[in-house]
């Protein structure tokens, strides 16, 4: 059990570190490791994410469920200090640091730097989120309804998702053989 | 980091609590750092633009989440140390018990056909949402030669080469550093 909470730890606590760009960059590298490592697979990964998506303030609080699964709610509370802590005490030194120099050309070198990597990295999260979500023409369709629903309305993404969820089940629970 | 924002005198503990409580509680669907402009810099005055801007472009370089690095910015500006703590823990507080609940009420029933069907849609939507979240963010590094090459490198080292993300990074963050260094 000890072992366990400690491997978490360290999971999370790197994952923390490598998040550049924001939680997404690391849901590629988030679902291997713990299928890897953990034994979660890749479609109970996806049902966690999906969790986080429908709730409120950061979606990646749902790191915490995975804790949670792992090593009942000692594990919620590790893995969330773990994920959340080293980033934020990071942040909070190098905010105190940046204070005292100033605005140095090279921040921006280095914000200008990381973006194109993050963007290609959360393309990569785009990648195995839907590899297993997106599992025949109808989950298709639905993925497309929602990119143009949130990239060209103005409506609230988070009723965008659950307005095609609800949908996307309604069809399969009374057209299972449809699509 | 540690001057309040002039001729205002700095919030309490518990006021800075119950504000990013309250972004974490209605800040559905993602775009929580547009609530904090909101809050922070329009309804409490707590910043004004320039600072939060600044706070942005610090959270934007450093690894985390942009809304938890503005929640210990902020806090820290407001109060120090404890005031980047409270600020956070409120940020994450109702997201953490809102999964908590709904996590472990789903864990304990995995078999309930209906919210199975329920999350695979949710799933599916999400796929799509995310993909417009990264399309908006990303549209503009698309048009220019350099950043669309590390795009596509860090996706391919990623996704198609299936390396680690920490070798993804030891390899992509020098080349795009010596890319976008600043001109001498």
């Amino acid at each position: 059990m000890v072992s366990v909470l400690i491997h978490l730890v360290l999971t999370f606590g790197t994952l923390s570190l490598l998040a550049v760009g924001g939680g997404t960059a690391v849901l590629a590298e988030m679902q291997e490791v713990l299928h890897q490592q953990f034994q979660i697979t890749p479609d109970r990964f996806l049902e966690v994410y999906s969790v986080g998506q429908l709730a409120p303030g950061p979606n990646m609080t749902m790191v915490v469920i995975f804790g949670f699964q792992l090593a009942g709610i000692l594990g919620a509370l590790l893995v969330g200090l773990a994920f959340f802590l080293p980033s934020s005490v990071l942040c909070f030194w190098i905010g105190r640091f940046w204070n005292y120099v100033g605005e140095t050309p090279w921040r921006r070198a280095v914000q200008n730097a990381l973006e194109p990597i993050s963007i290609g990295l959360m393309c990569s999260g785009v990648y195995a989120v839907g590899k297993s979500a997106l599992d025949g023409p109808l989950t298709i369709a639905l993925a497309m309804t929602a990119f143009m629903g949130v990239l060209f309305t103005r409506i609230n993404p988070v009723y965008v998702i659950l307005g095609i969820g609800t949908l996307g089940a309604a069809i399969k629970y009374w057209q299972p053989g449809l699509l | 980091m540690n001057e309040p924002a002039e001729s205002i005198p700095p919030p309490s503990l518990w006021e800075i609590f119950l504000e990013f409580l309250l972004i974490g509680a209605i800040s559905f669907g993602g775009g929580i750092v547009a609530y904090q402009k909101i809050l922070l810099t329009e309804k409490r005055r707590w910043l004004n633009d320039d600072e939060f801007m600044a706070c942005l472009a610090i959270s934007q370089t450093m690894p985390g989440l942009n809304a938890v690095n503005i929640a210990v910015l902020t806090g820290d500006r407001l109060r120090g140390v404890l005031g980047s703590i409270v600020a956070s823990v409120g940020l994450l507080l109702p997201g953490v018990v809102f999964v908590l609940v709904i996590g472990i009420l789903y864990l304990k029933n995995t078999d309930h056909h209906l919210a199975n069907l329920l999350l695979a849609g949710v799933a599916a939507a999400a796929t799509g949402l995310l993909s417009a979240i990264t399309y908006r963010l990303g549209h503009r590094q698309f048009n220019h030669f350099k950043s669309l090459l590390v795009v596509f490198a860090s996706f391919f080292l990623m996704s198609i080469m299936s390396l680690s993300l920490p070798m993804v990074l030891l390899i992509m963050v020098p080349i795009s550093l010596l890319l976008f260094r600043p001109k001498a």
